[in-house]
């Protein structure tokens, strides 16, 4: 950052003889004009960014008070509750459920995705590779298909009724398990988003890959390195940065998983409306009408959201990123 | 520099006029001169067609039917536009079991003024579900959803079973067609579909909410409706009722290669069966629901009205339209043929209703068996938190079916007791 800025002083004299002559002429183009061109960024921020959480918090500090038989005008109003909607949050058993339903989903999720998309990431970069741009636009190619339409093939494909698997499974005698069961179905939601995950990870990893200057691989291989050692002992810590930045993109697509459970829910006995935190802020808001404690749930997920996100970058940036400093 | 500042100017300008302008939205409405123009929100399909029919008579009130996704989303639009202030439609389709919600979150306006004696029109039990009891009115009735028996003629002279009357023999067939051969169930216990599980306890007399007074009474947990999930959680204990929901790939391909024999559906299941199982068309048979004792009863599935919102400048006229929308003898026609609904006026349904449903060609009787049904409409009422108590019976009775235990399916019912109450009690409502 230091090279930049020493390179535009050199370079603009104009304007530091600008300052001694007038002061309004230099007021005007020091400050005012990288605001004013900074101002549609901002507007925009503010009116779809900032003031929808602003007026989300202050929503999450109210309630609506009935009072009678609650008909008609007048009968509802809405009043200040203090923390009552984020002390009912935190108590919520079924919001803790959901925590931890979510947070067993990633565990199972982000390594394998992770793992897979690495994997493919070493393989199409590693020497002697046939049909490398098939195999990386074919496993880029589920990431294309939106959350809900795979949501609904898969769905198809996990219906006993309907899906070619089982139809199969059948044929052969063999017993298919129930993957729409309650023991099985989170494991279902994660087979959708891997699908669909694996590519985007892969690119960004491979992207990084394609950066690392060949020199390094010649220079390993003169010392008797194999594909092996230089995948494990070269690449991995040379594109750790980007795995790192992978991981926490997955963390908090995990931490949001909606659509895939929402889309399946209605096809099985297994999956509740608040199977997952934002299901249930969903739910809360627009199946139960109280949108008061669904914003007080949506600041508890973003507030844990946040912190989950920086301590794991706490955590993981000093290894990755320690030859930067 | 002054050319810079200047541009940035413009485009603050710019961003702001596109924020504002994609605030203001018109509300649709004509002012001092000119046609009174009404918006009406509706999902029927064809609504439009019907709605045609009107502004050819009537050029001074001109009706632009905005179509939506569905009962639940409608909802949630207008609820949204009444807390907003604005951008509310004139008219509104609302399922019965909505309408103490829009009435509690002040959507629909009374006009019991405009639409005086039209109480004949319409069976006691739909009546007071668009009054909720008292003297107002909050929308004027349109189609409604008697529950009936439907069930595959050819499958069950098959097997040699006849038609059952009462529920012991509902279960006996059960039982006797799944043990004859076990890919074929009777029917299936969806968790998914709180209004069928809603009408089945209506018909055995269950009403879930009641106004007294001040208060709110919530009886989920009571004998009647206690009794239909024992009876449905034995069935599925035992395994000769399926436990998977309905409106799946897999219920609709049951339906078309007779797995499903029966279908405990309502008055429009005809066209249900027509686009889900097209194949099958002529080997269905309507009969009335198996009864519990020896009077005839039935209970509600689906139907709406048509309301006025609060925020319609001219509310006259849209009670006028709604009025002939759902009474006069040629909308009534055109609803029927068009729109393919089963009206609530039931003079207007006797007579527009000759014909069966194409799907039910083998059937000349069906609609004089549905007239029959829908007189015998148990009455119900609905409460302000319609919307709680049916998403706790999705989550409950999933977990029960699931188990396939009969005691999970009465602790269901308990939980959704307690899930209703806490909520009103949580709204501040006084709860008897």
């Amino acid at each position: 950052m230091t090279i930049p800025r020493s390179r535009t002083a050199a370079a603009t004299p104009v304007p530091a003889r600008r300052r001694s002559g007038g002061g309004a002429s230099s007021f005007r183009s020091r400050v005012l004009t990288p605001y004013a061109m900074l101002a549609p960024g901002i507007v925009l921020f503010l009116a779809f960014m900032a003031a929808p959480i602003v007026y989300a918090v202050y929503l999450s500090f109210q309630k609506t008070q009935v009072t009678g038989l609650g008909l008609g005008s007048g009968a509802r109003k809405q009043v200040f509750v203090g923390f009552e909607n984020y002390v009912a949050a935190l108590a919520d058993p079924e919001f803790a459920a959901s925590i931890g339903r979510v947070l067993l989903y990633g565990l199972v999720l982000v390594p394998a995705m992770l793992g897979l998309a690495l994997l493919f990431a070493l393989l199409l970069d590693a020497r002697g590779t046939r049909a490398a741009g098939f195999s990386r636009v074919a496993i880029f190619l589920p990431y294309a298909v939106p959350a809900v339409i795979s949501s609904l093939l898969w769905g198809f494909l996990y219906l006993p009724g309907v899906s070619p698997f089982y139809f199969v499974f059948d044929a052969l005698g063999w017993d298919a398990p129930e993957i729409l069961s309650s023991d099985l179905v989170l494991f279902g939601i994660a087979n959708i988003a891997l699908w669909g995950g694996v590519g985007f990870n892969m690119i960004v990893m491979y992207t990084s890959l394609k950066a690392v200057p060949t020199e390094i691989y010649e220079a390993a291989k003169l010392d008797g390195a194999s594909e092996v050692d230089i995948a494990l002992r070269i690449k991995v810590p040379i594109i750790a940065p980007s795995i790192v930045m992978t991981s926490l993109f997955s963390l908090i697509a995990t931490l949001q998983v909606f659509a895939e459970p929402t889309t399946l829910r209605p096809l099985s006995n297994s999956l509740s409306t608040s199977w997952t935190p934002l299901m249930k802020v969903y739910r809360d808001a627009f199946t139960r009408d109280d949108i008061y404690s669904a914003a007080a749930t949506s600041v508890v997920i973003a507030l844990a959201t946040l912190l989950l996100s920086f301590l794991f970058l706490r955590i993981v940036q000093k290894r990755a990123f320690g030859q930067e400093d | 520099m002054r050319k810079l500042l200047r541009a940035g100017t413009v485009a603050v300008l710019a961003t702001t006029a596109l924020i504002t302008s994609g605030c203001s939205t018109d509300a649709g409405s004509g002012g001092g001169s000119g046609p009174v123009e009404l918006t009406y929100w509706a999902w029927a399909p064809n609504l439009e067609k019907v709605v045609d029919i009107w502004n050819e008579k009537n050029p001074d009130i001109q009706v632009t039917v905005n179509k939506q996704d569905g009962g639940d989303p409608a909802v949630t639009k207008l609820l949204t536009a009444i807390k907003a202030g604005s951008g509310a439609p004139d008219l509104m389709q609302a399922e019965y079991q909505k309408i103490p919600t829009l009435v509690s979150a002040d959507a629909l306006a009374d006009i019991s003024d405009g639409a005086a004696d039209l109480e004949n029109h319409f069976a006691e039990g739909v009546w007071s579900s668009v009054t909720l009891g008292g003297d107002a009115l909050y929308a004027v009735p349109q189609d409604t959803g008697p529950m009936m028996f439907y069930y595959r003629e050819d499958i069950l002279n098959q097997f040699g079973l006849s038609v059952p009357t009462t529920w012991e023999e509902y279960a006996d067939v059960a039982r006797k067609l799944h043990a004859a051969d076990p890919t074929k169930y009777l029917g299936t216990f969806s968790a998914n579909d709180a209004g069928w599980f809603t009408g089945l306890a209506q018909q055995a007399g269950a009403s879930w909410w009641s106004i007294d007074g001040d208060a709110w009474g919530v009886e989920i947990e009571g004998d009647a409706t206690t009794t239909v999930a024992d009876y449905w959680g034995g069935l599925v204990e035992e395994g000769v009722i399926d436990n998977k929901p309905m409106y799946t790939p897999e219920w609709n391909s049951a339906l078309n290669d007779g797995g499903q024999v029966g279908w405990l559906s309502a008055v429009w299941a005809p066209g249900v069966l027509a686009g889900n199982a097209a194949d099958t068309a002529g080997l269905w048979k309507a009969a009335p629901m198996p009864q519990w004792g020896s009077e005839q009863a039935t209970g509600n599935w689906g139907g709406s009205s048509t309301g006025v919102t609060t925020q319609s400048e001219h509310k006259e006229e849209a009670t006028e339209f709604a009025t002939w929308l759902n009474t006069d003898p040629e909308a009534i026609e055109a609803l029927v043929k068009t729109a393919n609904i089963y009206p609530a006026d039931q003079a207007g349904a006797d007579e527009a209703l000759t014909e069966p449903p194409a799907f039910f060609s083998n059937q000349p009787d069906f609609y004089e068996v549905a007239a029959g049904v829908a007189d015998t409409v148990s009455p119900f009422t609905y409460g302000p938190n319609v919307n709680v108590a049916f998403s706790a019976y999705n989550d409950e009775f999933a977990k029960a079916a699931e188990a396939r235990t009969r005691t999970a399916f009465t602790d269901a019912v308990a939980a959704m007791q307690d899930i209703t109450v806490a909520d009103l009690k949580k709204s501040g409502f006084t709860v008897k």
